[in-house]
């Protein structure tokens, strides 16, 4: 009998006569065409068994090495508090709330979640999350398109990551390019028809765009500004809210989520108040009960799959809850303070790095650029400068293919890890 | 309380390093009109009070690990711990999406394994493991469904067709890539209504959205007889599979004519829900349609693993590689199991239709016939599936799901799982025969003893509050 089923053969026995059957096998007369073989699969695993195979497969893997890839995902520090709340089974082990009396715990952590990505979005509305960064950019797209009641066409640059772009052209959205020049995008000629803009900051390239700008030709073209932003700097950066957007998504690995390999991570997407009809997913909101107590519990669920079916404005049903806990968790411990300390320390050793190749001779791909932690420089042989990296046991940056390597330093880079990052690429040709 | 208001300004929660580099001044390296002005109103507590704030708050929810917890359509089954200990590893947990494939051989090779037996449960030859939940892989399915006819050139393909007990996904996601979603009603079983559908598929039709077994718990018998109107017309077979925890190794969907399909890891594979996530919808596929799958899949040359992308993918729905972090959980559940997993579908079959039998003498069972892995069943007359939802609650067990599949009237979807003794089963089954019976006025004051009473969600709606 398979591992986690209780049942003894008596019980199963006893079962059956209620039901009025005489095998388990009658439990599936109806099933045609019936399966008649046996699974072709390994033979069961003990738990021990399972577990010891899984190590060694995952040290196949390269890792317990500094990073300098990011990209999209970044090697931050995971505080140990984070996996000790979502691993609490209360939470993990639970469904979406659809029984709010039952589901208060959850229900308040993505109002608080909401809360905080409103905080840093400077917008007012946010969901409970969506499946990732990209595709929070995807059901953007959507949305400028419903919103504007026009064709799904937005414009974006070679600053927005080229795997959300991917995405969006999957959700059958057109693409409509803005010139990239010198690190950032040009935002003075976006066409009159498109229901987005959209803007990266920092960008693909680590560099801080203008969100304002992207703001202001979005709303000449009566399209709605979406701005995709990295939740951290948003600690250091003017939130998007302030600078005109009306939409800002991205992705929220940052907060407190491990690599894992690219998943599970959670998108975020805030709005304003007055489009929150075409925001996708849940949302949980404050009400009272019937004694009038402060409680929590999914609402304005008449924009959703379940309630609208096939006018819904999105199919999403299952979101990021847990993940989008631990960013809860993260941003509690971390604070305003924490937050835009985790972005100082980023940014002075990034910048710390960049000068030390800039002194080397190496030439930073924007140089008059401003950038945050992120930075495109140009190497010789990429491919030998990770390899020579790889060796001297670090992970290199991500070769852009064409003589640059995109560098990500986080907070957990030492000075002594960035000093043999120069060094090794100094000596990699 | 919110976790807001327990902190005080300048109290810290975490300490990070010291600087070991010179503090960078940020309005030396960024312009000052990009420079933050307001500090957001994010929580200053310590992480004594992070812990015991969400401590509390977790003692304020119901979980699989503290109550029975038989949601319909859901697979509420327990969640094996050693599955969370597989993806802490840290070869798992810590490794970079863009890390090179010779860095990363373990993590494809179990992306590899699981698209294999993926691939042998279903009897489809091809798999993406890349969809994050069980709506994102409809949607990549149909998208593909899409992207095949656009390959042969065919526009005449406009409709998707979808039984009238399927989860609101199925139209949605319809809508979602560019078709107009059709309803078909069903027979005097709960199936399919076979000649409605032969009347409705033309050569304007994509694909019909089957889920089999159906929301009601009852197996579509003519499935077969379906795929083949479906085929005849040059339109696929597309099947849900929310349910697939009630056929593994008694039924393979390919057999049955099912050209794509997607699983739910995070149900018939235990990975665990997370209050609405994360999540892993993959998909299974015919060979007709695996050319569309997303980029990337994993394939093996020789002993080394590659993400490749098949050859008129659709592109990425992701902006990696999926929910690796849930894969290698439900990879983990299924090498605990292996051929064992028809045992699972058969305890969870004896399960729900236990639960069945013993509830009929009160309960109005709609489609009353051998039920699958789950059923529909309705309270008796005058009284409402609300207020027996309210009454379980009050008895300490999670309602089932209520309201949903739409065809049934005051419907309550009962889906025990095979992870629950038949003492939970018993004590579940009185407690709804003991509402049965109970006064609709107490019926109407529960909950009394859960974490809030009624909410009043009208007001939610109105004076819309989403953020402190």
């Amino acid at each position: 009998m398979a591992r986690f089923t209780p049942h003894t053969e008596a019980d199963i026995r006893e079962m059956l006569d209620t039901i009025g059957v005489d095998s388990l096998d009658d439990l599936f007369a109806d099933v045609s065409p019936g399966f008649e073989g046996r699974l072709d699969l390994e033979p069961p695993r003990s738990e021990y068994e399972a577990l010891w195979s899984a190590q060694k497969v995952a040290q196949k893997n390269a890792t317990g090495m500094p990073i300098f890839l990011g990209a999209g995902a970044y090697d931050r520090i995971v505080p140990a508090a984070v996996g000790a709340i979502t691993s609490r089974g209360e939470f993990m082990t639970s469904y979406t709330p659809y029984q709010p009396e039952v589901s208060q715990g959850v229900l308040q952590s993505i109002f608080e979640f909401q809360s905080i990505i409103s905080e840093l979005t400077g917008l007012e509305i946010s969901n409970a999350s969506v499946y990732d960064g990209a595709t929070a950019v995807a059901e953007a797209a959507l949305m400028t398109a419903r919103q504007t009641r026009r064709e799904p066409v937005v414009a974006v640059s070679a600053g927005l990551n080229a795997r959300y772009r991917e995405v969006i052209e999957s959700y059958r959205v057109e693409l409509v390019e803005l010139p990239f020049k010198n690190g950032t995008t040009d935002f003075s000629n976006v066409p009159a028809d498109v229901s987005g803009v959209f803007v990266q900051s920092p960008n693909y390239f680590g560099i801080v765009e203008d969100v304002a700008a992207a703001s202001e030709a979005a709303h000449a073209a009566g399209a709605l500004a979406v701005a995709v932003c990295d939740p951290i700097s948003l600690a250091v950066l003017e939130s998007p809210g302030a600078l005109g957007a009306d939409v800002a998504v991205g992705e929220a690995q940052p907060l407190g989520m491990n690599l894992s390999f690219g998943g599970p991570y959670a998108g975020y997407m805030a709005t304003k108040k007055e489009y929150v009809r075409q925001l996708p997913g849940r949302i949980a909101g404050k009400t009272v009960d019937l004694e009038g107590e402060t409680s929590y519990v999914l609402t304005l669920r008449g924009r959703e799959q379940d309630i609208r079916r096939a006018r819904a404005n999105s199919n999403i049903c299952t979101n990021q809850a847990l993940t989008a806990l631990a960013a809860t968790v993260y941003a509690a411990l971390m604070g305003p303070e924490g937050l835009r300390e985790v972005a100082e320390l980023s940014i002075s050793k990034a910048h710390y790095l960049a000068g030390r190749l800039q002194e080397e001779g190496f030439r930073l791909r924007y140089p008059e650029a401003p950038f945050l932690w992120e930075f495109a420089v140009e190497l010789p042989d990429v491919r030998r400068a990770n390899a020579a990296l790889l060796e001297a046991g670090i992970v290199g940056g991500l070769d852009l293919g064409d003589g640059a390597m995109l560098v990500a330093v986080t907070e957990k880079r030492t000075r002594e890890e960035l000093d043999t990052f120069v060094e090794v690429v100094k000596n990699a040709d | 309380m919110l976790i807001k208001d327990r902190g005080r300004a300048g109290r810290r929660g975490y300490r990070l390093p010291e600087f070991d580099v010179e503090r960078v001044g940020l309005e030396d390296v960024i312009p000052e009109r990009h420079l933050r002005r307001e500090k957001p109103d994010l929580p200053e507590v310590d992480e004594p009070a992070v812990i015991r704030h969400y401590t509390n708050l977790s003692r304020k929810n119901w979980g699989i690990d503290t109550n029975f917890y038989p949601l319909g359509s859901c697979t509420m089954k327990h969640n094996p711990r050693a599955n969370e200990e597989a993806a802490k590893i840290p070869g798992f947990a810590t490794l970079h999406p863009l890390q090179p494939e010779e860095q990363v051989q373990g993590a494809l090779e179990v992306m590899h394994d699981l698209q294999g037996y993926l691939s042998e449960i279903s009897g489809l030859p091809a798999v993406s493991l890349q969809p994050a939940a069980g709506a994102h892989g409809e949607l990549t399915s149909i998208l593909m469904v899409a992207r095949y006819f656009e390959e042969v050139g065919d526009e005449s393909r406009t409709t998707v067709l979808v039984p009238s007990t399927a989860h609101g996904t199925n139209p949605a996601t319809a809508t979602m890539a560019g078709f107009k979603a059709k309803e078909i009603g069903l027979d005097e079983r709960g199936c399919v209504e076979v000649e409605e559908l032969r009347a409705a598929v033309d050569e304007t039709t994509a694909a019909l959205m089957i889920t089999n077994p159906n929301t009601l718990g009852v197996y579509e018998q003519n499935i077969e007889e379906i795929s083949e109107i479906l085929h005849d017309a040059g339109a696929f077979l597309y099947m849900d599979g929310a349910n697939v925890n009630a056929i593994m190794g008694r039924m393979r969907p390919a057999e049955a004519g099912v050209d794509v399909m997607h699983f739910n890891l995070h149900k018939t594979f235990s990975t665990p829900h997370g209050g609405g996530g994360p999540g892993c919808g993959a998909i299974a596929c015919s060979e007709a349609l695996a050319p569309f799958r997303p980029d990337p899949v994993v394939e093996k040359a020789g002993d080394a693993y590659r993400l490749a992308r098949p050859e008129k993918s659709i592109g990425r729905i992701m902006g990696f590689h999926g929910n690796f972090g849930v894969m290698v959980r439900a990879w983990n559940y299924i090498r605990m199991h292996g051929p064992e997993l028809k045992d699972v579908t058969d305890m969870a079959v004896l399960n729900a239709n236990y639960v069945r039998a013993r509830i009929r003498e009160k309960y109005r069972i709609p489609y009353d016939t051998l039920c699958k892995h789950e059923f529909t069943a309705q309270p008796p007359k005058g009284k409402r599936a609300l207020d027996i939802a309210k009454g379980l609650i009050d008895r300490g067990f999670h309602p089932p799901t209520i309201y949903f599949p739409l065809v049934v009237k005051e419907a309550m979807l009962i889906e025990p799982t095979e992870t629950e003794p038949k003492e939970t089963l018993d004590a579940f089954v009185d407690a709804l025969l003991e509402l049965a019976e109970a006064d609709p006025g107490e019926l109407e004051e529960a909950p009394e003893r859960a974490f809030t009473r009624r909410l009043d969600e009208t007001r939610a709606a109105r004076q819309l509050v989403a953020r402190w």
